[in-house]
C-alpha cells in the first residue's frame, strides 16, 4: 500500500510507482528507457543488497557515477535501506575520493567499472557494488541485484533523519558535506514544483551531474511529479542535445549560463515543446534574454538563484522578467529573505545588505564542521529558530525584488559550479617547482569565470603552462582546471608578503 | 637523401594522424595508461565538455579545415579510432 504522504525521500517513488508502474520515469542517452515500475523494483533490490552488505540507517552510501540507470536505482535504493546518500561527481580523481569516502564515513560505495582506475587505489577494504565489468574485489552490481529479494527490512526513518550529503567547495580548499534531511528534501521538491508551475506529464531534460544538487532535484521533481527525465551524461556535445531536446519532446530545460551560450552558439531552429527554461548557479546575461526567448518560444523562462545550504534560495517569476530584467526575484513559496549589514542591523531598500535565509529547506549543518556550520547558520528569533547568512550582498528594491551585487568570499563560480581557489591552489603547490601561486576567476562569455592560475617557479624550472594544466588535471574535477597559467617571475605582495590577487588583475589590465 | 617531412592533406594516412593526436592528448590531457584507440574518452574522462571543444579546435588547426557543428557528435569524435577516422574522412580526401 502506497503512502498518501511525503515524509520520507523514497516516498515518491513509492507513490508514483504505484500509481503508474508502466510510465517512463527515466531515459538514459537517449536509448535505455526504464519505468517506474523498474525503478521501484531495483531501488528495493539496491536496498536489500546494501542492507546485506551492513548498511544500517542513517549509515553514509557513497554513488560514485556518472549520470546513469545505477546512479538513478541506487539513490532511491540508499532512501530504502533508511541510509544517507552522497553522490559524488564522476570527474573527481583519486586523492578527493578518499577525502570524500573518509569525511562521510561511507559504509559502502555503489561505482561503475569504467571509473575503476580512479577508486581501486584509494577504496582499501571499502565494499564496493560496481555496475559493468566489476574488477576482481568488488561485487558485480547487476548479478547482485538480480540474486536478491525486492525485499529490504524495515528501517524505521522519519523525517527529520538524515537523506543526503551534498558536497560543495569552500573558501577554505576542504570541500563541505551539506546534511539534508528528508523533511528538507521533501520540502524543497514541492517549493521547486509550486514556483515552476510543473505538472506529471512533463519531460525533464538533465545534463548537469545528479552530484550537483541542481542535477539531482531535476530527478527528485520527476518522481514526484511521476514525470519523465530525460537524463544525459553531460553537453560536450552539443548537437547530442539538439537532437534529444527535439526527439524526446523536452519540456523542461533547466541550465548553466554556459549551456544556454552553447546552445545559442548553434542551430537557432525554435525548441516548441519546451514550457520552461531555468537558470541558476550563475547570472543570466540580460543579453541572453531574448535570445533564449527566441530559441524557446513557448517557454517560461526563470532566473533563480541558490547555494547548496538550502538548495534554492530566490526566483523570479517569468512575468517579471520583461520588467525586472536584472532581478533575481524573491524567496521560493514556503521560505522568507532578508538583508542584514555585516553586525546584523536590518538594511532599508535600496542599499546593499547581505542574504539571510529562513525557512525548511536551511541544512542541518555541515558534516564534521561545526565552526564552519556556526559561521554560516545563526541562532533565529525563538530556541531552535535558525537563519542560514547566504555570504552574498543583494539590494531590495522598493517593491521587495531583490539584486545580486556580488560575493563576500572569493569563491569563482566557472560553468556554475563553484571552484574554491585554495583548491586549485593547494593542486598547483603539489608540483616541487611551483614556488607561489595564486588562482582567480575572469570574466569569460560561455563559462561565466575562467579559471587563471598565476605561478611562480624555483629557478631553472623547466615546467611550462601546459606541464601545469596537465599535472591539474591529474588530480582536480575538470571544471576547476585552470583554462589559463602564467608564470610570472614573482607573484605582486601586499606589505605582509601575502600574495596579492588584485594586484595580478591590474597588472594584467 | 632528404627526407621530405612536409605532410600535406592528400599526403595523410591513419597512423600519422594518429601519432600526432596521440601527441595532442599527451601534452594537453592528463593520461596514466596507455588509450585503447577505441576507448570512450569521454568514458575514461580524458576529456570533457570544454575537452571536447579543445579537441575540435586542435583539428581545426592542424588540418586546416573546418568542423561543423553538426559533427561534433560522440560518433566522430569520442574515440581515438573515431577521430582519425573523422580527420581522414574531412581532411584526408
Amino acid at each position: 500500500m502506497a503512502p498518501h504522504h511525503h515524509r520520507t525521500m523514497s516516498d515518491s517513488l513509492v507513490v508514483s510507482a504505484e500509481a503508474h508502474p508502466d510510465k517512463e520515469v527515466v531515459v538514459v542517452g537517449g536509448t535505455e528507457r526504464y519505468t517506474y515500475g523498474r525503478l521501484h523494483d531495483t531501488a528495493l533490490r539496491t536496498a536489500r543488497l546494501l542492507q546485506d552488505h551492513g548498511v544500517q540507517r542513517g549509515d553514509r552510501v557513497v554513488v560514485f557515477a556518472d549520470n546513469s540507470w545505477a546512479c538513478v536505482a541506487s539513490i532511491f535504493g540508499t532512501w530504502l535501506a533508511g541510509a544517507v546518500v552522497v553522490v559524488v561527481n564522476a570527474q573527481t580523481k583519486a586523492d578527493k575520493l578518499a577525502y570524500l569516502l573518509a569525511d562521510s564515513d561511507a559504509k559502502v560505495m555503489v561505482t561503475e567499472a569504467k571509473l575503476a582506475r580512479v577508486f581501486r587505489p584509494v577504496v582499501g577494504t571499502l565494499p564496493i557494488l560496481c555496475a559493468g565489468k566489476a574488477p576482481e574485489g568488488t561485487v558485480e552490481l547487476g548479478e547482485a541485484l538480480a540474486a536478491v529479494e525486492p525485499k529490504p527490512a524495515p528501517h524505521g526513518c522519519v523525517a527529520t533523519d538524515l537523506a543526503a550529503f551534498i558536497y560543495t567547495s569552500g573558501s577554505t580548499g576542504e570541500p563541505k558535506g551539506v546534511v539534508m534531511t528528508h523533511q528538507n528534501m521533501t520540502f524543497t521538491v514541492a517549493s521547486l514544483i509550486e514556483y515552476l508551475r510543473l505538472g506529471p506529464d512533463e519531460r525533464i531534460i538533465n545534463l548537469l551531474p545528479l552530484a550537483f544538487d541542481y542535477g539531482l532535484y531535476q530527478l527528485l521533481m520527476t518522481v514526484r511529479l511521476g514525470a519523465t527525465l530525460v537524463l544525459e551524461a553531460g553537453f560536450g556535445f552539443p548537437e547530442v542535445i539538439r537532437r534529444r531536446l527535439r526527439d524526446e519532446q523536452v519540456t523542461v530545460v533547466p541550465g548553466v549560463p554556459t549551456v544556454f551560450a552553447t546552445l545559442l552558439a548553434g542551430d537557432q531552429t525554435p525548441y516548441l515543446s519546451v514550457r520552461r527554461v531555468t537558470n541558476t548557479a550563475a547570472a543570466l546575461s540580460p543579453e541572453l534574454i531574448p535570445r533564449l526567448a527566441a530559441l524557446f518560444p513557448e517557454a517560461l523562462i526563470y532566473k533563480m538563484y541558490g547555494l547548496t545550504e538550502c538548495k534554492r534560495v530566490l526566483y523570479l517569476e517569468p512575468e517579471q522578467l520583461a520588467v525586472r530584467p536584472a532581478s533575481v526575484g524573491k524567496a521560493i513559496p514556503g521560505t522568507e529573505v532578508f538583508l542584514l549589514s555585516p553586525d546584523g542591523a536590518p538594511v532599508p531598500a535600496g542599499e546593499a545588505g547581505i542574504l539571510h535565509v529562513r525557512g525548511p529547506h536551511v541544512m542541518v549543518g555541515y558534516w564534521n564542521k561545526p565552526e564552519q556550520t556556526a559561521q554560516m547558520i545563526k541562532p533565529g528569533r525563538f530556541p531552535g529558530d535558525r537563519i542560514l547568512c547566504a555570504q552574498d550582498w543583494f539590494k531590495m528594491d522598493e517593491e521587495g525584488y531583490l539584486y545580486f551585487l556580488g560575493r563576500s568570499d572569493d569563491i569563482i563560480k566557472s560553468r556554475g559550479e563553484k571552484v574554491s581557489p585554495v583548491e586549485v591552489e593547494n593542486a598547483l603547490y603539489g608540483l616541487t617547482d611551483v614556488r607561489e601561486a595564486a588562482v582567480i576567476g575572469v570574466e569569460d562569455p560561455v563559462l561565466g569565470q575562467a579559471i587563471r592560475a598565476y605561478v611562480a617557479l624555483e629557478a631553472g624550472s623547466a615546467l611550462t603552462a601546459a606541464d601545469i594544466r596537465r599535472h591539474c588535471q591529474g588530480c582536480l574535477e575538470n571544471y576547476m582546471v585552470p583554462a589559463e597559467v602564467v608564470i610570472l617571475e614573482e607573484l605582486p605582495k601586499t606589505d605582509t608578503g601575502k600574495i596579492r590577487k588584485k594586484g595580478l588583475l591590474e597588472e594584467q589590465a | 637523401m632528404s627526407i621530405i617531412e612536409t605532410v600535406t592533406p592528400n599526403q595523410l594516412t591513419a597512423a600519422d594522424v594518429e601519432a600526432q593526436l596521440r601527441g595532442f592528448i599527451v601534452d594537453n590531457f592528463f593520461v596514466e595508461d596507455e588509450l585503447d584507440a577505441r576507448e570512450s574518452l569521454t568514458d575514461a574522462g580524458v576529456i570533457d565538455s570544454t575537452g571536447v571543444l579543445e579537441v575540435v579546435s586542435w583539428i581545426e588547426d592542424t588540418f586546416s579545415v573546418v568542423v561543423p557543428d553538426a559533427d561534433i557528435l560522440p560518433d566522430n569524435l569520442d574515440s581515438i579510432a573515431r577521430i582519425v577516422g573523422y580527420v581522414m574522412g574531412i581532411a584526408g580526401a
